[in-house]
């Protein structure tokens, strides 16, 4: 089994209020110097047999019409090695 | 013979009979529409209704996209049935891509019940013609993701092109780009709004006024006259 991370951001021009929102309430928390936050989303696809660039290229295809909105977000997609799995 | 008009229900769809009382008050009939059910039963336009469909997972609208029913619609908007998405609606025909841009939760963070007032921008869509262009209208505006969004190219194409149909008037409730309320594609077939014309049909009932009742019997004229 191997994992696939996607990580969805919305675009830099768009106004992210809930980022802002965390960013607000940094300083009253004692965490100061953050200047900015935007806030995002984390998917991990647990992938049954290899990845491989055809597994790939599908959870691309996946991410760009169904995880992301592409209008308003960009996407990552990488493998993560999970812990214990290599023997 | 008077005019077939089907709303969608989706699990999670909160205003689907009001909307099918609206179409009644208006002199068609309504047909319900199931969101499993590639079927659209031959209805001659169809109403794609507030609430949240699929919890709003993902995003808003983004699930119900992919639904049975969808594709039907998809498919036939684009052949140009008359489509009309009312705030959750709007919401699946920005995802569905048969409207450009996309919304996203308001700006303040809040859920926000209000009147609304609006101008009518364009009166030569499907689902205004009962409108006069610059009318001003006040119908309820109840949502979590309203704040339209899209890049300055398309918003400067909407407006050229005359298809921002609603404007925010006065107040701008969620945040929304140049205070568009609501859009039309390029044939005119299909328009999406944020506010909810289904609860002003009635003198009695939400804003004590029938604001949201032309859109009905827009639509209602087309058919019948076609």
């Amino acid at each position: 089994m191997a994992r696939v991370v996607v990580d969805v951001m919305l675009k830099p021009e768009i106004l992210d209020p809930q980022g802002q929102a965390v960013q607000r309430a940094l300083p009253r928390l004692g965490f100061d110097g953050i200047s900015d936050v935007r806030q995002g989303k984390r998917f991990e696809l647990e992938v049954e047999g290899p990845v491989d660039e055809a597994a790939l290229a599908r959870i691309h295809e996946l991410a760009e019409s169904f995880l992301a909105n592409t209008v308003i977000e960009d996407f990552t997609v990488k493998v993560e090695e999970v812990a214990g799995a290599a023997k | 013979m008077t005019a077939r008009i089907g709303v969608v229900t989706f699990p999670g769809s909160l205003d689907d009979r009001d909307t099918q009382r609206a179409i009644r008050l208006a002199g068609a009939e309504p047909v319900a529409l199931w969101h499993k059910d590639k079927d659209l039963k031959q209805v001659d336009a169809v109403v794609l209704p507030g609430g949240f469909s699929y919890g709003d997972y993902l995003r808003a609208g983004a699930i119900s996209r992919f639904s049975p029913v969808m594709e039907t619609v998809i498919e036939q908007a684009k052949a140009g049935l008359p489509v009309l998405g009312i705030c959750n609606g709007f919401q699946v025909l920005t995802e569905a891509h048969l409207l450009p841009g996309a919304m996203l939760g308001n700006n303040h963070l809040h859920f926000i019940c209000r009147d609304q007032k609006l101008r009518v921008e364009h009166a030569d869509t499907a689902w205004t013609s009962d409108y006069t262009a610059g009318q001003e209208i006040r119908i309820p505006l109840k949502n979590m993701d309203g704040r339209y969004v899209a890049d300055s190219y398309t918003l400067d194409q909407l407006e050229a092109e005359g298809r921002v149909v609603f404007r925010y008037l006065d107040f701008n409730p969620n945040g929304s780009l140049r205070d568009i309320a609501g859009i039309t594609n390029e044939a005119g077939n299909v328009v999406g709004l944020m506010p909810h014309p289904e609860h002003a049909v009635e003198p009695l009932i939400g804003t004590g006024r029938t604001d949201g009742l032309p859109f009905f019997t827009s639509i209602l004229k087309k058919l019948v006259n076609a």
